[in-house]
């Protein structure tokens, strides 16, 4: 029986070796077979629960395995008073520039897409240079609502630390993910075994970061790329230490990661960025979990440059339908989308209800696209 | 928005350098690259920026997947992400005016 699925699943694939993908998947079985209990694992990164839907990797998978999408995608956490101080300038006047993903994130009342319907300037753009080419072709203020985990992070670094124009300011909704995976790890009834660390987040941090982790949460850490075969290497390495018990690090991606990271990049980081503690929408309050900028480029910080006045945006009560929303234990791995009573229904990636819906990286949007765990 | 997308610099203007992804060229900022790249090297792009020079005995390997990837139709999520990439990187001052 399990070699019909395994045979089913590999022939959907497009694997460049589907050979070392049967290998990597009966691997998986003899490893599940050995621990001899159902295992649940978490990856934090949107691009890996893009690559498991679109490949069909679940289909591949042990059915003691659990694979889970923990926080790994930026826009869905991004809090309402993040949306709301980012709607609250545009309806000043100021030109926002964001992540095309942002503008449909609901805020209190408004996403800064409703604010664009009502007349505000928002500017999509795909890179944070743009943010700064913007204001140098206006005497307007620019606004650069900018998101993203520290990969992303450092381009906006890079452009604090790149002299910008006097009009330019940053609205920061970066986040952190290493200390998010504490919290998920310490959260009650968290059944999670292992993480799978992000191949470009960790190509930033360094896989070694995540070693004070391992200790303190007893969990191991294994870091892995983005094609299907890096996947399902990097699981095969995780339940490997799970059955071993071996609390470690281990890097399956060293073609993209080394131990230390990228050191021009978190020197960069940290010298415009410090990590505050804050709320992730539908997660908890994450200590250290906000990018936020340091002092010493308070003149840039679009919080300190204007009086934002968000208080304005919650004479409205949220929708009814956002009470039913499960995006926030979707996103700490406690639920999966298709226990939610709106996916596929009332909440579509056309008239999303919440963050997972929105954003490409939303595990709603993601299971949306290509399917969940698919029905065997 | 992880997933980054590679590209061969084809020259080096003091921190910029214009970047060849699949035949578009643009232009891809080098502030935070972990090493000094020169015309010929492999880079990885996100949001504008190369963040890592892509080792010699890891290009054939990571341009594979891509390509994988970029067969895919416009709806596709995996692959709008890295056709954003490429279009993060900037068009070079010719192209705009041009």
């Amino acid at each position: 029986m399990a070699e019909l699925v395994l045979d089913r699943g590999v022939s959907q694939l497009r694997f460049r070796d589907p050979g070392r993908a049967h290998g990597l998947a009966g691997a998986l079985q003899q490893l599940c077979k050995q621990i001899g209990r159902d295992v649940a694992v978490m990856h934090v990164c949107g691009s890996h629960e893009q690559s498991i839907a679109k490949f069909g990797l679940r289909t591949l998978l042990p059915k003691a395995l659990n694979v889970i999408m923990g926080p790994g995608c930026p826009v869905c956490v991004t809090d309402v008073p993040e949306v709301d101080e980012a709607v609250a300038l545009a309806l000043d006047g100021k030109i926002i520039a964001t992540y095309g993903d942002m503008v449909r994130v609901p805020g209190t009342s408004r996403s800064l897409g409703d604010a664009q319907a009502e007349g505000a300037r928002i500017e999509i753009l795909y890179s944070a240079a743009e943010a700064v080419e913007l204001a140098r072709d206006t005497t307007e203020e620019v606004v650069f609502f900018a998101s993203g985990f520290e990969t992303t992070a450092v381009a906006t670094a890079a452009v604090v630390l790149g002299d910008p124009p006097a009009n330019f300011s940053v609205l920061s909704a970066h986040k952190y993910i290493p200390p998010v995976m504490e919290i998920v790890a310490e959260m009650p009834g968290n059944r999670v075994e292992g993480f799978l660390a992000a191949g470009h987040a960790a190509a930033i941090t360094g896989s070694a970061i995540f070693e004070r982790f391992v200790e303190h949460h007893r969990v191991p850490v294994v870091v892995a790329g983005f094609e299907p075969l890096d996947i399902l290497a990097g699981l095969v390495k995780l339940l490997e230490l799970i059955r071993d018990g071996t609390m470690a690090v281990e890097n399956m991606f060293p073609r993209c990661v080394t131990p230390e990271g990228n050191r021009n990049a978190q020197a960069q980081l940290w010298r415009v960025f410090r990590a505050v503690g804050g709320n992730w929408r539908g997660i908890a309050h994450i200590p250290n979990g906000n990018l936020r900028l340091r002092d010493e480029f308070a003149h840039l910080d679009a919080r300190r440059r204007f009086a934002i006045d968000v208080q304005r945006l919650w004479d409205h009560a949220p929708a009814a339908l956002t009470q039913s929303c499960v995006c926030g234990d979707i996103m700490a791995g406690i639920a999966s989308p298709d226990r939610c009573p709106l996916f596929g229904k009332e909440c579509t990636p056309d008239t999303p209800v919440g963050a997972c819906m929105v954003s490409n990286e939303g595990t709603c949007k993601i299971w949306h696209q290509y399917g969940g765990h698919p029905d065997l | 928005m992880c997933l980054g997308v590679p590209g061969r610099v084809v020259e080096v203007r003091g921190a910029v350098a214009l970047v060849d992804f699949w035949g578009v060229r643009r232009e891809t900022r080098l502030d935070v690259v972990d090493e000094p790249v020169a015309p010929g090297d492999y880079i990885l792009n996100h949001v504008g920026f190369a963040i890592r020079k892509i080792p010699a005995a890891e290009i054939q390997e990571t341009l594979a997947l891509y390509d994988l990837l970029l067969q895919e139709a416009e709806g596709d999520m995996m692959a709008a992400d890295v056709r954003g990439e490429i279009a993060a990187a900037r068009l070079g001052k010719a192209g705009r005016d041009g």
